[in-house]
């Protein structure tokens, strides 16, 4: 487990707004859990004390409706329909921009984002686990996307431990969570007279020193692990724990295809729902003068018309092909681009699907009999 | 996260057309030169490889570099005008501006097959990744042994570059079969599938290369053709296309399997591709 004893502090429930204020005297615009349109998304603190007690969420198949957490702690909620990744992976940004002068001559400039430095707290340990993919798409050594690494340089990820799994959640069939291990600058674990702290890096340990902290009682330290146990056992759902890549590729022939298809809307929602997901268009906006013209990405999803279009035919026409380009993308050939499964078990697919396709669910039946666990 | 990265901006060259040329009804090429003249100078690719060109206001699209890699001057593309930015091209003629980024991907294992005979198989309207393999063994014929050129087209009035065929075929060690599905008045080649003409091809199947692009469906034919022939899965290669929007691996749309086509290809070994082109939707 992740909590060392020897560097593990204690910051008592009343001072949190101590780690937002210090965080805010370093300079970073804070963000933390907020409601908006009934659901749970990272919005910033406008005062040290801004975060919000007692906000939790049910999850189910196509359900996430806001409730009360009878504890009124800070975390408890599971995790919302997005996490961190519009933060460092942005919905639409312009790539470069280009200028035409009166001649026809062009002038072509990269933008690059001014981007504050963000200290993000409640971050969840799937969507630490999402980071470090995302990090390896865009941050590919000789390939480093330099809007992407403005906002990732610059981040300071508090991360908390899930006491709450929604019944969603999966990321302890995953490896992922519901404990923070690694990726984090601070983590917290959050029991009812307070917080267990830990740095997990030299900035996050510069902040852990500044607060002050007591240090963690052996009990406070075993009671965190406790919870991140209890956290894990009470995770209903699963993925099996192995490589399906061979399994999800010997049946791209198979009948549950057509049945996901049958209900599969092809809205999009499990992709910009989904931490890992890192498929964007790229589209050009003219200014209305004529003079300038910005090349813009935009969020873009496999399950799209426009997504496997070329000139004269669709390579995936039908629902069907681009259910199964997702999973087999997701749960198979990610391996082979990344050396692990592209799904850290947040569940959020699941919850945001308006029809409830659950791909633990179809997992099981596309491999049913295959292997054992 | 610390270790040194190459900045990738991503932003295109100034480019401006230095010619044009009307290929058919459909299919033009631009010759363009880098405005940096340095940039020009410095320009290096491989044939097989493409650029993204970008017209102004419009947007990108992917293009297989025609012109031969040594020549400094300027960079040759074969375009068929068929979307918003090739339509767009088309209207273009010498001096217009466009941008250019690349060049991107792997290209045909040309240094790899040195003495050996080489094999192009094309389908379709101007095969342009092919097209460029063949002006380029013409003129390090020395390096190379025989050259077979088949090219497929659905009708006789598809073929372009028609003037050229006739005159690779008058020329040693080279071996020109074409076929039309739908033949024309005047139509000296084979009319039927271009499969048919694979048993008249003669070369060295102990040291020969096969290179294609196409449809999908007659490359799948053709392999079958080449490896009764005796060609091994292992020197069998294809130029593929697939959505590409970034061209550096990053936007996701041509991803085929684990490779992303832009980047891990536009070429690939037939043992690579093969299994996933065998189902509809990769």
């Amino acid at each position: 487990m992740p909590i060392r004893s020897d560097r593990a502090g204690f910051l008592p429930v009343a001072q949190l707004p101590s780690l937002v204020a210090r965080l805010m005297a370093l300079g970073y615009q804070c963000l933390g859990p907020a409601v908006e349109n009934g659901a749970i998304v990272m919005r910033e603190l406008d005062a040290p004390d801004a975060l919000p007690r007692g906000l939790q969420a049910a999850q189910a198949p196509g359900h996430y409706r806001l409730t009360q957490d009878p504890q009124n702690r800070y975390f408890a909620w599971a995790n919302g329909p997005q996490a961190i990744k519009p933060q460092t992976f942005a919905p639409q940004e312009s790539l470069w921009r280009v200028a035409r002068d009166a001649e026809g001559a062009l002038q072509f400039a990269a933008v690059i984002p001014d981007a504050p430095a963000q200290a993000l707290i409640g971050v969840r340990a799937c969507d630490l686990a999402a980071l470090a993919i995302q990090d390896a798409h865009f941050l590919r050594e000789g390939r480093r996307d330099e809007h992407y690494a403005q906002r990732r340089d610059r981040l300071f990820l508090v991360a908390v431990q899930c006491a709450e799994p929604a019944a969603t959640c999966f990321c302890a069939s995953t490896g992922d969570g519901p404990t923070p291990s690694a990726g984090y600058d601070l983590t917290l674990a959050e029991l009812a007279e307070g917080f267990v702290v830990e740095a997990g890096s030299d900035k996050g340990a510069a902040v852990f020193d500044a607060l002050n902290l007591s240090a963690a009682t052996p009990q406070q330290i075993d009671a965190a692990r406790q919870q991140g146990q209890a956290a894990a056992a009470a995770q209903t759902r699963s993925l099996p724990d192995r490589n399906l890549r061979d399994a999800l590729m010997s049946r791209l022939e198979h009948p549950r295809w057509d049945d996901v298809a049958a209900r599969c809307l092809a809205c999009g929602n499990c992709t910009a729902v989904c931490p890992t997901c890192f498929c964007h268009a790229e589209a050009d906006t003219p200014a209305l003068d004529g003079r300038t013209s910005r090349h813009e990405r935009i969020w873009d999803s496999c399950f799209g018309e426009s997504h496997g279009h070329l000139h004269g035919f669709n390579v995936r026409p039908d629902i069907r092909s681009r259910y199964r380009q997702w999973l087999t993308h997701k749960l198979a050939t990610w391996h082979d681009q990344f050396g692990r499964s592209g799904c850290v078990g947040c569940g959020r697919c699941i919850a945001w699907c308006p029809t409830g396709i659950d791909l633990t669910e179809e997992v099981a039946a596309l491999t049913v009999g295959e292997g054992t666990p | 996260m610390n270790a040194p990265h190459a900045i990738d901006s991503g932003a295109p060259h100034a480019a401006t057309v230095v010619a044009r040329t009307q290929e058919s009804p459909t299919i033009f090429t631009l010759q363009l030169r880098l405005d940096d003249a340095a940039a020009q100078a410095a320009y290096r690719f491989a044939p097989g490889q493409f650029n993204m060109l970008y017209l102004y206001g419009v947007g990108e699209v992917p293009i297989s570099i025609m012109s031969d890699p040594e020549e400094r001057d300027g960079i040759g593309h074969t375009i068929r005008a068929l979307g918003r930015v090739t339509q767009g091209l088309a209207a273009l003629g010498p001096g217009d501006r466009v941008g250019l980024r690349g060049p991107f991907g792997r290209g045909w294992p040309l240094q790899e097959v040195s003495g050996c005979d080489v094999v192009l198989v094309t389908g379709g309207l101007g095969c342009a990744p092919v097209v460029s393999v063949i002006h380029y063994i013409l003129k390090r014929r020395e390096r190379f042994g025989k050259l077979v050129i088949i090219q497929g087209v659905k009708h006789a009035d598809d073929l372009i570059w028609r003037e050229q065929y006739d005159r690779w075929a008058k020329l040693p060690d080279t071996q020109v079969m074409v076929a039309a599905d739908e033949g024309a008045a005047f139509w000296p080649w084979h009319v039927g599938r271009v499969t048919e003409l694979f048993g008249l091809a003669r070369f060295d199947p102990g040291c020969a290369v096969a290179m294609m692009c196409g449809p999908e469906g007659m490359m799948r034919a053709a392999v079958g053709s080449l490896q009764a022939l005796g060609l091994p899965e292992s020197r069998l290669f294809l130029s593929m296309e697939r959505n590409m929007q970034c061209a550096v691996g990053r936007c996701g749309h041509c991803q085929f399997g684990g490779a992303f086509v832009c980047r891990d290809g536009p070429v690939f070994n037939w043992g690579e591709a093969q299994p996933l082109l065998a189902h509809r939707g990769y």
